[in-house]
């Protein structure tokens, strides 16, 4: 009995202090967050004075930081462009790389072996690779730069090869083609039985495929860098890039407008937590 | 279930995504093999077929040597530094702590935003936040911006890359550590191994599957590094932090020798694909089913 409790305090012990380490590797984890809110409320001579004093106890804290960054990073037309090619691309590669997929396992012919072959092994290409005969084929012999169509067309291009991939072992392992024969008997046509009936099932990995997808096409700077320019058409990353170099002296703008462009992304993460994990994890481990 | 019209479904289902692959992706990268062999510059009507010559000025080109020379220093500190890191976070987190989810989700936050604004916020945090802590105390170690020397900028971007890439990292050795089976690990415990013994023996081995993963996805990350780079030093001070993908970016875009650029993501993208394939072989080779 005298062991037992000896053992269990000693798990006690071993468990506080894990608890208490965890909780410091944290904080330096999160510390460059904080400094990011703290010092967007307040001014350039406070900030240069000491970034690290806490609120209270500095005078003269405003919003005006985040009004100034909202205005000049042309921040609402910069999000609507990222929201407009994120949703767009991320819908376009969903459709067509299901029922790409679909196609290849259900078709055992030459085209579709050569096609996921190529697919495969095209996931070891760099985009650093191929960025430069892209822009002389798009910009130089297509003029189809500074389009936001020419970019979700890319994005879908460019994770075309992972998602038909990944699709391709979901209906393999989890669509069963009893359903489908039954389907046909019950008269469907083939994209009636697609779309009524497979996609679906293919629920869990779509929303994998969407979360990973949108992601990447959110975040991604080189890509639409070389292919936007127009002041115009550029997306949140592209923007913060042109703000920072505009004003990277004007430290409490620069706080609220990399600020700014952390929120929406943040909302989406407290209300979609476990789905964003589970879909990463699952995303990864394939 | 054979069926009519194949040639309909196939231009139904599987012609579109396969123009997009092949436009976007295959297309592309076979001309890029062509392009190396030309004297392009981004801007002439014209290109000259001129051999291998590009490959020669590879060869000349000492910036690019140096900067993957620099690259695979930086690759090696990364890959270490992430995995062991995660790896001892991940073990932690899942020994039943109060929160450990709350923890998970935290350390994830970085993946979820993009390199440029991530480069930003650090670089704030080395040039204005670490200076004022070292005129505060006197520490020495913070004393000038760490972005301003060569060796600390690097370091600085090797921290930077760590801190984001480890959360995801984090989040695979979980899944890794929650997918060991408890017999297993009861049968090892009666069996009287405890401690390293036990971590050695019967836990690393059956977490070598999601080493394989971590250790291929840091890899071929921290090798294509770019977005980081260009926001937290820009190459500064002196093009002495650029990374080989930095250095092919300037190459093709800003010295105009699209090429020589090419024939430079060329044999990089080969490197990775290399460093990767052994990796994966090697890897997989230690895996063990349970």
């Amino acid at each position: 009995m005298k062991q037992n409790t000896k053992g269990s305090i000693k798990k006690k012990t071993i468990s506080m202090l894990t608890t208490v380490g965890l909780i410091v590797i944290f904080a330096a984890y999160m510390f460059p967050f904080l400094m990011v809110v703290i010092n967007s409320l307040k001014q350039k001579r406070d900030i240069i004075k000491s970034p690290f004093s806490w609120l209270f106890t500095i005078k003269g804290l405003s919003f005006d930081n985040f009004a100034k960054a909202f205005t000049q990073m042309d921040f609402l037309n910069a999000f609507k462009n990222s929201v407009f090619v994120t949703v767009s691309a991320t819908l376009l590669v969903t459709l067509l790389a299901a029922m790409l997929a679909y196609y290849i396992v259900r078709h055992n012919n030459v085209i579709s072996k050569l096609t996921f072959a190529l697919m495969v092994a095209s996931m070891i290409i760099p985009f650093q690779a191929i960025m430069i005969p892209l822009v002389s084929i798009y910009g130089g012999m297509l003029n189809l730069l500074n389009h936001r169509l020419t970019l979700i067309f890319m994005h879908t291009g460019f994770s075309m090869a992972m998602s038909v991939f990944m699709f391709h072992g979901f209906i393999k392992g989890s669509v069963p083609i009893a359903l489908e024969e039954a389907a046909y008997i019950d008269g469907c046509t083939r994209s009636q039985t697609f779309f009524k009936i497979v996609f679906p099932l293919l629920k869990p990995i779509i929303s994998t495929m969407v979360i990973l997808n949108a992601l990447a096409f959110w975040n991604d700077f080189l890509l639409p860098s070389l292919v936007l320019s127009d002041k115009k058409l550029l997306t949140l990353p592209l923007s913060t890039y042109s703000f920072y170099g505009t004003y990277s002296a004007d430290y409490g703008t620069i706080m609220a407008g990399l600020l700014l462009c952390v929120i929406p992304i943040m909302i989406l993460y407290i209300v979609l937590q476990k789905q964003i994990i589970s879909g990463v994890v699952a995303g990864a481990v394939k | 279930m054979k069926r009519k019209n194949n040639g309909k479904d196939f231009c139904m289902f599987a012609l579109p995504g396969m123009f997009c692959f092949f436009a976007v992706v295959m297309v592309p990268f076979l001309y890029g093999v062509y392009l190396t062999l030309t004297d392009w510059n981004g801007v002439a009507r014209t290109k000259n077929f001129i051999g291998l010559t590009n490959f020669l000025g590879v060869i000349k080109d000492g910036q690019f040597w140096t900067s993957l020379l620099l690259t695979f220093k930086y690759v090696i500190l990364v890959v270490l530094l992430v995995n062991i890191l995660a790896f001892f976070l991940a073990y932690l987190l899942t020994r039943g702590i109060k929160g450990q989810n709350f923890f998970r989700a935290g350390f994830f936050t970085p993946n979820l935003i993009g390199g440029i604004v991530l480069g930003y916020i650090w670089q704030f945090v080395f040039s204005r936040v670490f200076v004022n802590l070292g005129e505060a105390t006197g520490w020495n170690l913070f004393g000038v911006s760490w972005l301003s020397d060569p060796t600390k900028a690097f370091i600085a971007l090797v921290v930077v890359s760590v801190w984001q890439l480890s959360g995801y990292m984090i989040l695979i050795y979980v899944a890794g550590f929650m997918g060991l089976s408890e017999d297993v690990m009861e049968a090892a415990g009666i069996d009287g191994a405890t401690g390293w013994r036990k971590m050695r023996s019967i836990v690393m081995p059956l977490m070598m599957s999601s080493v394989t993963i971590c250790l291929f996805l840091t890899l071929s990350r921290a090798f294509m590094v770019y977005d980081v780079n260009l926001s937290l030093t820009a190459g500064a001070p002196y093009g002495t932090t650029a990374m080989a993908a930095m250095h092919v970016y300037e190459k093709a875009f800003t010295s105009r020798q699209f090429g020589v650029g090419q024939a430079e993501a060329l044999i990089l993208f080969l490197i990775v694909a290399c460093v990767s394939g052994i990796q994966v072989y090697l890897t997989k080779k230690k895996e063990v089913e349970a």
